[in-house]
């Protein structure tokens, strides 16, 4: 059984769908930035250049579509892996009407609930519970659904985390915590804000099963987290899985000093993991693909990415009326200033 | 309501709660209880008595003492499909859970663009009970009705609190139902019917009067129907508005109120400060200026934490002279 994923994991298709998927992510933030600069987004937006294996990577391991996930603010990749329209998430970071949330969420807030992506939350920490809660559900209604919960190497140390963790422990909820350790929390670094830099370890005191994983290696991150999301499908039980990746920008758009908490030589030692690079020379290696090929997919999902924004812009902002909209399922609330 | 057509039972407030609790959990699969010490140790004030037993640890979930944690894994339970009655062991400790509650659930509905529903209910005791101190006694119903997307109620007889929290738990919305200590043994009738709901957003009149609107809810409620009683005796001709909903409100019934009588008293548990009864009484000022012939007074809880010896305890709560001493105000 490992043989044959490994021969299906090597299969040209397949890491051309990795490289593509990966290099789509990195452009559609790009655009994001420059739309920032632009004055085209505002508040506060969080983008996933130099993490794209971590996503690559779990999406390749759940059942899309069946399987819960939940994630903070670095919420924009998870969506687009899972097919849903990449126009209307760009609308949604451009607070437009056409956006998933009709403009009322923002960059921090896409959900996709059809497909099982549950957001999108602006408390560092605050989603962990809910994660437990989709996991319970499934739990409860008898389903063999996993939850894919992510949080950051900041989030590792609120105090709801260890009181959702003690309650996976206690009762087999089937959600594996996702700790992607991009090494700073905003911009404190891992050894300025956790006693225990291992953060795996967290998993420890409540019997959940944990590990490190190195998550800048999309073909080795996928097995391994197709191992852990088949165990806790199977067993039904949580899990704790630390992701070693490095973020290459800033913490959000907001964030344009990063001298403050690194080096720029640190970084250039960072950007020798970038995972497209990587799996570039995998490629090249293995004669899968050539760098002119690699170059026409980067066109290509440029100029895919410019159309998904351009008609992103051409989506109205939502109307004045529409802001008492969905406060209540049933009711409105108190009107006026 | 329908009472005439329907049998009805005796029973305590707190009889009521359990009968709707049990009823919804045989009525629904997706209704679960969840709180701290309410399955095997039968809960704190008894409202979940007997519930374990009867159905098991998958309906009456036991949980650790980490307020934030169940109330969020309550909320995600919720955004996937479960209906979540949360038993908060009183509403004080839901303070812990205040980032969960009113960072997440209320406003789940309005960032998804109406994608994901939260429909769960927190419910528990709030306010004094005896001699619990300053950390057991809080009144929190205020703080919540504050925040668009919670739907928030204080029901203060046994038929309101057995038709109101099952209009909570079929609600697709978060709802918080706040109870009382103080209201768990006050008995009434209450319809054997499996199907009856009281909407929220509607206040009741209690007693009929012309000279003064006495506006309370939950169990201040009870006080004002005493304080009308004793004005009575002096002549004073008291309307008890129960206003049973915060959030919503129903203006137009204590606007007709005020119209009627001509003079309003706001009577709440919560401290006087900054609290909900502040919120009613602008509303009068603002939307019945003109039938008012006084102006509007509040009778709150004293501006203090709620201390331990009972003659203290007693002082910070308004009671019946309380309230009888605001109505003299106006005149």
């Amino acid at each position: 059984m490992a043989k044959a994923k490994l021969e299906k994991l090597e299969s040209p298709a397949m890491l051309e769908e990795f490289y593509r998927e990966m290099l789509y992510i990195r452009r559609f933030e790009e655009k994001c930035n420059v739309a920032y600069r632009l004055g085209k987004i505002g508040g506060y937006m969080h983008t996933y250049v130099g993490m794209e294996a971590t996503a690559v990577g779990i999406h390749h391991a759940i059942k899309p579509g069946y399987d819960y996930m939940i994630t903070a603010y670095r919420d924009h990749p998870q969506p687009l892996l899972l097919g849903t329209d990449p126009v209307s998430v760009m609308s949604e970071i451009m607070g437009r009407s056409g956006g998933l949330s009709r403009g009322k969420g923002g960059s921090m807030h896409i959900y996709d609930i059809e497909r099982g992506f549950y957001g999108g939350w602006g408390i560092v920490g605050g989603h962990i519970p809910l994660g437990g809660g989709l996991a319970f559900a499934s739990k409860y209604r008898g389903e063999d659904r996993v939850t894919i919960c992510l949080l950051g190497d900041g989030a590792a140390n609120q105090g709801v985390v260890f009181e959702t963790m003690n309650m996976a422990g206690l009762w087999d909820l089937p959600i594996i915590f996702c700790i992607e350790n991009n090494e700073f929390a905003m911009g404190t670094r891992l050894e300025y804000h956790a006693a225990d830099t291992q953060l795996y370890k967290r998993g420890e005191p409540f019997n959940i099963k944990s590990e490190r994983v190195d998550g800048m290696d999309v073909l080795d991150f996928h097995k391994d987290m197709e191992r852990i999301v088949n165990w806790v499908r199977k067993e039904q039980k949580p899990y704790v899985v630390e992701i070693m990746n490095y973020r290459f920008h800033g913490h959000g758009a907001a964030d344009n000093d990063r001298e403050l908490y690194r080096t720029k030589a640190e970084e250039a030692e960072a950007m020798k993991r970038d995972p497209i690079a990587r799996l570039e020379k995998i490629l090249i290696d293995r004669n899968v693909m050539t760098r002119e090929k690699m170059e026409a997919i980067d066109e290509e999902l440029s100029d895919k990415v410019d159309a998904i924004y351009e008609a992103a812009d051409a989506s109205p902002f939502p109307d004045a009326s529409e802001v008492y909209d969905n406060v209540y399922t049933d009711m409105e609330p108190e009107k006026g200033h | 309501m329908a009472a005439t057509e329907i049998a009805t039972k005796t029973m305590s407030y707190r009889d009521a709660i359990s009968k709707v609790l049990a009823e919804e959990i045989e009525h629904d699969e997706n209704v679960f209880l969840i709180g701290e010490d309410i399955g095997r140790y039968q809960g704190t004030f008894r409202v979940t008595q007997g519930m374990f037993d009867k159905f098991g640890p998958k309906r009456v979930i036991d949980t650790p003492i980490t307020e934030c944690g169940f109330t969020g894994i309550a909320i995600g339970a919720a955004m996937a499909g479960l209906r979540p009655v949360v038993e908060m062991m009183t509403m004080s400790f839901s303070i812990l859970a205040m980032d969960q509650i009113i960072n997440h659930a209320a406003k789940i509905h309005y960032m998804t663009g109406g994608q994901a529903k939260c429909p769960m209910v927190v419910r528990g005791p709030g306010g004094a009970a005896k001699q619990l101190s300053a950390q057991h006694t809080h009144c929190v119903e205020g703080w919540y009705a504050h925040a668009p997307g919670l739907k928030v109620v204080a029901p203060a007889t046994a038929i309101d609190a057995y038709g109101m929290l099952r209009t909570a738990i079929r609600d697709d919305n978060p709802v918080i139902f706040t109870e009382n200590p103080g209201l768990y043994t006050v008995m009434g009738e209450v319809p054997d019917d499996r199907d009856f709901m009281i909407p929220f957003g509607k206040a009741n009149i209690l007693v009929e009067g012309n000279d003064v609107s006495l506006i309370g809810y939950s169990r201040m409620t009870q006080v004002n129907l005493a304080a009308a009683e004793a004005l009575a005796k002096d002549g004073i001709s008291a309307e008890v508005v129960d206003v049973r909903s915060l959030s919503p409100l129903d203006m137009t019934t204590i606007n007709a109120s005020v119209a009627k009588t001509h003079r309003a008293v706001v009577v709440y548990e919560d401290w006087k400060f900054g609290g909900f009864g502040g919120e009613i009484a602008s509303r009068i000022s603002e939307e019945s200026f003109d039938d008012l012939d006084a102006p509007v007074v509040r009778c709150g809880g004293l501006n203090v934490p709620t201390p331990y010896a009972r003659n203290l305890e007693l002082e910070c709560i308004p009671d019946v002279d309380d309230v009888v001493a605001a109505v003299r105000k106006l005149s």
